[in-house]
Parts: C-alpha cells; structure tokens; sequence
C-alpha cells in the first residue's frame, strides 16, 4: 500500500480528540476549554506565541500533566488522568523542547532505549545474558539499525550524545522516538535554533517518517514557512486558548491568528 | 498485639500525668538538642541558599571549629585570643574552600559538588585529628566565660532543672539568629547574598562577584558552626563521633526546606524534641536507643506527604 | 603499536555487543584471571593475601553493587554499611539454620535478604529524589546499625555480640573459620566477584541496565518513553544491595572471621562510595581499580612512613589524602580512572603514530 493510499484510507479516522481541555498551576491557567482533534496520518501543527500553552498541551497529551477538565480519546480510549508511561504503552511517543536525550548514554544506546517497551525477557535470562536475552538484544538491535540509516546517523553510533551538536542531538531524539513504533509522534519544536540546511534535513525526514511509516505526527514549530509546507492541518493556541483549526491556508487569512501574532490591542 | 498499642499510644500519657516534671525536664533536652540541630541546619541553609550547595561537611566544621579552639587554649593561647584565632581559622576555611574547591567546580551539577563536601569533610576529619590529636577533648566552657552552673525549678510538684550552659545556648542561638535577620535584610552585602541566591546571572550582572558571596557564606556559616562547636562541645567532649550526631541536621532540613532559616529553627526542635520524647516513653519498648534514627524516619514519613518540606513552595516539574 | 583494531572486522551484532569487542582486551582479561587463579593463590604470602587480595575484591564487589544504584540509576546512597550488613547476619542465621548447606550457596542466599532490605528501604525512591533521598538511605543505615546491636537473636545471643563464624567445611576442606586457611578463602572470594561481576555486566549492557542510565540522565523523559520509574529503581535498589549483602558476608565469613556492628557502620558507607567515585561512577572498571586505590592506600601509607610517624597519625593523614583526592578528581576528572583508562587506550590505538 502506498503512503498516499494510507492517508486516504484513513482519511476520516480519528486517531486523537482532545475535548474541553482545561488545565491551571496554582492561579494561571496554561489551557482553557481546548478541543481539537488529530486524524490517522496526518501531520497537524499546533502553533501559537510564545506562552499559548503548546507544550503544555502535548504535556497533557502524553499524560505528564493532568488536566482539571476535559478529556482525551485517544484510539476510541478516553481518559482524563494517565501516567506518563501508559501513554508510551498506548503508542504516544515525543521529542522534546529543550533535547532531552540521555546524555551519558551513546547513541545506539539512546535509541534502543526507546525500544524499552518491546522488551519483554526477564531479568533472569538478562543475569547471564542468554537465550532469549541474547536473542532480543539482537533483534532490537537490528530495528534501530534500520533507524540510524534512516536518520543518517551511522557515523555517531557509539558517541555519547553529550558531546554531540545540537541538530545531531535532535536527530538522535527523533530516532528514540522512533523506535517505539508510536501510532501518534508528538513533536515539539523539533527545528528550532537550527540553520536552514539542519531545518531542511528533519523536513523530509519528518515527511520521510509520516510517508514511509505512517505515523501521525502532532508538531509545535514556530517556522511558519516549514508548518505551511509540512502539515495537513493546523491548530492555533493563544493564551491557552484556540483561536484558529484548519488547513493552512484558512489559518493563514485568519484575522485573529494575524493579530495574536502581530500583536494588536484587545 | 493489643499491650504493644497500649505501650506506644496509652502508657505515654499516663506517664506524663503520673510525672509531669519528668515530662517537663525531656521537653527541655528535646528543646536544647533541638536548638544545636537548628544551629547545624542553619549552617547548611546559608550556604545552600547563597550557592546552590548541600555542605555535607557542615558538621564536620562545628567540630573542626571547637576542636581548634581547644587545641590553641591547650598549647597555651590564652582563652579570648584563641577565639579570635578560631574566627580567623574559619575565615581561611571559608577562602580555602572557595579558592580549592567551589572555584574549580563551578556550574557542575548539584551531586558533584555534594561529594566534594563529602570529600571535604573527611579531608578536615584527617587534618584535624592530625593536629590536634584524635582523643576526646572537654570544652573549655568557663575560660570563655561562659556559665556552667545549673537553675532548678519546681515544676507541677516536682523539680525540673535547666543547665546554665545550656540555657546560654538557646540564648546564643537566638542572638545569632537575630544577628542573621538583620545583616541578610538590613545590610548591602546581605541584600547581595539574597540576589544570588535567586539568581547568579543576574548577580553578576550587578557587579556582586560570586567568589566574594562565597567566601562570605561560607565564613558566616563558619561562624555558625563554631558557635554550635562551643555550645555542644560544652555539653559532651569535643570529638569526631559529634559529626555523626551532626548529620542529624539532615532530617531537620527535610522537615524545615533546604533554603529556609525558620524552617530550620522550627525543623530543629520539631526533631529535637520529638527525638527525645519518643527515645523516653517509647524506647524502652524496643530496647533503647531509638534517638538514633528515628528522626530519619520522622523525616522520611514527613517528606512522603510534603515533599517540598514545611515552608517550601510546590516544585512544577517541566519539560 | 600492539594495541590496533585494524583488521578487526565485526560481522554481526552480537560480537559487536560484547564486553569485550577489542581482541587484545579479551587476551588481556583471559591474562589477568588466569593470574589471580593460578599465579596468586601459590606466590602471595598470608600477609597479602589477608590484608590485600580479599578485601580489595571484597570492597570491589560492594563498590559494583553501589556503583549499580549509584552510577547506574543514578540514585545516592549512604546506606552501603547497612545492606553489607543484612547479608552478613542473614549469613550468620542461614548457617546457623542450615550447618550443612553448602557455606558458598549460604553466602549467594544471604544477599537476597540485603535485596529484600534494599527494597524496602528503596520505596521512598518514587517520591524523593537527591539530596532527599541520601537521607532517606541514612534512615536505613542508622536503623540497620540500631537493629544489628539491639536484636541478639541476629547475633545468635553471643556474649561479645559479634558474628563468631563457625568452621564450614566443603569436602572436608575448611572454608570459612579459624581452621581455613587464606588460599581456599582467596579462591573462593576471587571466584564469587568474578562471576558475579560477569552478571554485573551482562546486566549493565542490556535492557536493565539502559533503563536505569536513563533514570539516571532524564528521569521525566525515561517515564515519557515508557520506563516504569518505581520499578526499575527498585530493581537497581535490590540487585545492588544483592551486591552488598554478599560482599557483607563474605566480609566477614571469608575475610574478618569476626564483626561487631562497627564493621557496618556508615564510614563504611562512605567508603564504598569513596571508591565508587574515585574509580568512576557508572564503571566496572572503576569499582575494582577505586578499591584498590582506597583500600591500599593506607598501606601504603604506611609502609611508606611506617617507621617514623605512629600509626594513628598516618591513619589521619590517609584520611586527609583520600578527603582531597575525592576533591581532586571530581575537579580534574569527574569520571575517576574508569575514564583515565579509556582515554589512555584511545591514546595507545594511536600510539606512537598520533596523526
């Protein structure tokens, strides 16, 4: 099945609704009543001004904060309070804003950690490292060998991430990310403080990644050009508020998105 | 089962209505251990808050600061001259640990620099015994003038009585306190001690240097811990095994927060005299001698519910 | 010019991912044991033997158990007295219990009580972190030393209140007692770390172990990706202070022969960690050269100015030594002489051609 045919295919499939999200620390309220939806195979930007409460919004996501109301289906689930870690079970993987990549760990390392939850030998057959321990350290290595082609990083396999640059580091999140085999990839700003050709780079493979494998992907960017060129759909966020959905195009004429950026007096 | 729950909940207050002069005289050493505790605690919160470190050598400065003080007056100083010595001594601590250490480590993680006060506070265990010797020392209480006599009450029929040189302490301790209040509110330096603690970038920017902070902190936590140094080592012998009941600071700075002065001192007699009350009426129970961790657990069960300590604010955690 | 790994080709995953993909690393490893096995035993006298080789392994294996919960996950630990400790008594009663089991299997038993001890002691982990959760291991390590003087049931109600070791026997050869001599008790310490240090690695490079490297550098995001953090802490909590617990009892079955509370009081803890640290955190390397180092050093120390300085003061002087050595290589080289090693290896592939 081609990557265009996915899309169509699932076209119309909900993957991720987000309904009435609200979510407040102390005083400040971060999101207030936000709805929007993802489709199966789509690549939807949330964008919005610094502050809007994107992060926050994939934070609640993937269940690291919990919001006060609202709720969240996610593959005909709905819950309004999850551990972090069941949403990675679910099939909810993410990169960071500011590289949270395990620094004293190499690269390959980096990555097949994120293949954790495909583990499943148990600590007895890891104790002497054979049999089915052996066995699976191999096949997983195997898959996130695939990634590190992907992601043309062969050459960085065995450099602790520490001592990489920053686009690389990126890269090598990307592919941690990946490695999980998520349904849903949530990716918050994955090209900022990048040079265009860095920026050119995740481009397609964020394209690559949302045609080859089929993954839906939810984006924070704040290059408007790359979210005009990139996503499907968008959604934008203003004081935790949604103030503009829809394709690109609509949200670009849209007079409060035009403000909310531009600044103008309420 | 059932005589168990009665000893630890009902043979307690029974005890204390029975004898309620006793309860008063184990009030008061909770009371007088609490206070050096928060003196300890206190040591640490300066610094912690002025440069981000957990001084895990704190205790060992009390004792490296009475011990000092005992070695110079044995070799012959005359009392008050020692003294002076010993604030000089704790200055040059201060500049030491500044030149050698925090200089070389600066913007290291937090765990880094903790094992460097681990590392410091045996490096000062070895100098010290090596200078001064490593036997037990008494604290040369009166030659500094201070009182050792004893106040006697008649409490609720019976008669409570209050060491002198304690009392003296919980003065002292009050005094220096009060002393901290003003130079950290009233003084410029004190002003500048307080941006740091918020913001080092920002300090910097103003024109405060951070080595001057340091040395700064560092000698008034000095002074701190020889304070605690007399006063303790008036009440039992000036020696090394102190430093293990100076880690008892710990709890208390779970119970108070890492960056709070009243915290400390609230901290302190909270573990002072819980540890006291508990090791009385309940440590016959189990055989004696619970005050050595059962402050810790007094913390651990605290920290389970308020992780951020009494005054502390709620820690959000971000990605 | 011998150390190349030109013409060393990997063909598969597997010889990629072992513990020893360099080749003159693995003869070099195969050189060593078989040194410690046959050469030692027969050469070194008493005096080395006692005082040198077995403690040395011995604190080397607690260093690995605290460098697994320490430099592996991450998570601080001054408790490492009193889980040494748990294993040693568990030693005591399992023997007492049991006089005909074999001592060896009763030394590898003992440690899972030191596990389950760990464990318990490592539940405060979900909720304290740091700073918090040292102190949460000093709890332990002050009940532990409380519990080790006051319960003489641990200590089988002996009048000194120490563990008094009984002689066991394996094929009628004495292995622990008065009556074993220091060869048997040198084999069988040396053969216990080594293949518990084997497991120690093979945990280190799989699943387990980049669970607990990932708690260690990222928490939040290790729980974002899917790694349970009560579990896998609590794995690194049991398994190290498994660690412990043997090193506990071999301590005192295979080295002391005798051992009051004081053996496992918490400078021992900060030993240990003294070792983990100037050895390198998160090494296993680093355990066995920072014991050797922290251990030795006082006998050094000592052979050195044995003769004109007393005893008590070269013990103060080996304490300011290590005091500003642990300052040292946290300023100069954080990562101890587990990354002293390996940078000099980078430098002899290159050697003598370094352009």
């Amino acid at each position: 099945m081609s990557a265009l045919e996915t899309f169509v295919d699932a076209a119309d499939e909900t993957l991720l609704a987000v309904e009435g999200v609200t979510l407040s620390f102390g005083g400040v309220q971060a999101i207030k009543d936000v709805s929007f939806d993802i489709k199966k195979g789509e690549i939807r930007a949330i964008i919005g001004p610094n502050g809007a409460g994107k992060t926050s919004m994939l934070n609640v996501i993937n269940g690291f904060y919990h919001p006060q109301k609202g709720k969240i289906t996610f593959k005909g689930n709905t819950r309004t309070d999850m551990r972090p870690h069941v949403a990675a079970t679910q099939g909810i993987s993410r990169t960071f804003q500011n590289v949270a990549l395990f620094r004293g760990m190499s690269t390959l390392d980096n990555i097949m950690t994120g293949r954790t939850l495909k583990m499943t030998t148990n600590l007895f057959w890891h104790l002497f490292r054979f049999g089915p321990a052996e066995q699976e350290e191999l096949e997983h290595r195997e898959f996130v060998e695939r990634i590190i082609d992907f992601l043309e990083i062969q050459h960085i396999r065995k450099t602790p991430v520490g001592r990489l640059p920053y686009g690389l580091q990126k890269r090598v999140e990307l592919g941690r990310a990946l490695a999980a085999q998520p349904d849903l990839l949530l990716l918050d700003e994955p090209m900022a403080g990048m040079n265009l050709e860095e920026k050119e780079d995740m481009s397609r493979f964020v394209i690559d990644v949302n045609d080859q494998f089929g993954t839906t992907i939810a984006l924070i960017e704040h290059d408007m050009g790359v979210v005009m060129d990139l996503s499907n759909r968008v959604v934008v966020l203003d004081h935790g508020e949604k103030i503009a959905d829809g394709t690109p195009d609509e949200v670009k004429s849209n007079q409060d998105v035009i403000d909310a950026y531009l600044g103008v007096a309420h | 089962m059932g005589e168990i729950l009665h000893g630890i909940f009902i043979n307690p207050f029974i005890e204390i209505a029975g004898a309620p002069d006793l309860f008063v005289q184990v009030l008061w050493e909770g009371f007088v251990s609490g206070t050096l505790y928060a003196l300890i605690a206190l040591g640490f919160v300066l610094i912690f808050k002025a440069s981000g470190v957990f001084n895990f050598a704190q205790g060992i400065m009390v004792v490296f600061g009475a011990l000092s003080l005992v070695g110079l007056f044995a070799a012959g100083v005359p009392a008050w001259l020692a003294l002076i010595l010993c604030i000089g001594i704790m200055f040059g601590l201060a500049w030491g640990v500044e030149r050698v250490v925090l200089r070389n480590l600066v913007n290291q993680e937090p765990i880094i620099l903790f094992m460097a006060t681990i590392g410091l506070n045996y490096f000062l265990i070895g100098f010290g015994e090596f200078i001064f010797g490593g036997e037990p020392k008494t604290m040369i209480t009166s030659e500094i003038g201070l009182p050792t006599g004893s106040f006697d009450f008649e409490v609720l029929g019976g008669l409570v009585s209050l060491q002198q040189i304690d009392v003296s302490a919980a003065v002292i301790a009050g005094l220096l306190v009060a002393g901290l209040a003003v130079f950290f509110n009233k003084t410029r330096i004190g002003r500048a001690l307080r941006a740091v603690a918020d913001d080092h970038q920002a300090a910097m920017s103003v024109g405060i240097t951070l080595q001057q902070i340091w040395v700064i902190v560092w000698f008034a936590a000095g002074i701190v811990a020889l304070t605690t140094g007399i006063m303790w080592g008036a009440r039992s012998d000036v020696s090394f095994a102190l430093s293990i009941v100076a880690l008892k600071a710990l709890p208390v700075l779970i119970l108070g927060g890492f960056t709070s002065v009243p915290g400390a001192i609230v901290g302190g007699l909270i573990i002072g005299i819980s540890e006291k009350l508990a090791e009385f009426y309940w440590g016959p129970l189990v055989g004696g001698s619970i005050e050595s961790w059962f402050p810790y657990f007094l913390a651990l069960i605290f920290l389970w519910f308020r992780p951020q300590g009494l005054f502390g604010e709620r820690i959000i955690e971000r990605v | 010019m011998l150390y190349r790994e030109t013409g060393q080709f990997k063909t598969s995953y597997s010889a990629d991912q072992a513990v020893f993909p360099i080749r003159q690393d693995l003869v070099g490893i195969w050189l060593i044991l078989a040194f410690m096995f046959l050469v030692v035993p027969f050469t070194f006298n008493d005096f080395w033997l006692n005082s040198i080789m077995i403690p040395t392994l011995i604190f080397a294996l607690a260093a690995i158990g605290l460098n697994i919960l320490t430099g592996y996950a991450g998570q601080l630990s001054l408790g490492t007295g009193g889980f040494m400790g748990c294993g040693a008594y568990a030693c005591l009663k399992l023997t007492t219990f049991f006089p005909d089991l074999n001592i060896i299997i009763v030394i590898l038993m003992s440690g899972f009580f030191a596990a389950a001890v760990g464990f318990i002691f490592g539940l405060p982990s979900l909720r304290i972190k740091g700073f918090y959760l040292a102190v949460a291991t000093l709890a332990s390590q002050f009940f532990l030393e409380w519990a080790f003087g006051r319960i003489a049931w641990l200590y089988n109600y002996a009048d000194s209140g120490a563990i008094e070791v009984p002689t066991r026997r394996i094929f009628d050869i004495a292995i622990t007692g008065p009556h074993a001599s220091s060869m048997t008790r040198y084999l069988v310490v040396l053969s216990i770390v080594v293949v518990l240090t084997w497991v120690a690695s093979n945990l280190v490079r799989g699943r387990f172990g980049r669970s607990w490297m990932a708690v260690r550098d990222m928490d939040i995001a290790a729980e974002l990706i899917g790694i349970r953090l009560l579990s896998t802490k609590l794995t690194a909590f049991s398994i190290s202070s498994y660690y412990c617990g043997v090193a506990g009892a071999m301590m005192v079955f295979l080295w002391l022969g005798a051992a009051e509370v004081e053996s496992f009081d918490i400078n021992h803890s900060f030993l240990v960690l003294f070792m983990v640290i100037i050895g390198g955190l998160g090494s296993l390397l680093g355990a066995f050269l920072g014991a050797a180092f922290i251990w030795n050093l006082p006998i050094l120390l000592r052979s050195a100015f044995g003769q004109t300085i007393d005893a008590a003061s070269v013990e103060h002087i080996s304490f300011m030594v290590v005091g500003a050595l642990i300052i040292f290589f946290l300023i100069v080289e954080p990562h101890g002489f587990a990354r002293m090693w390996q940078i000099a290896k980078e430098k002899l592939r290159l050697w003598p051609f370094p352009y």
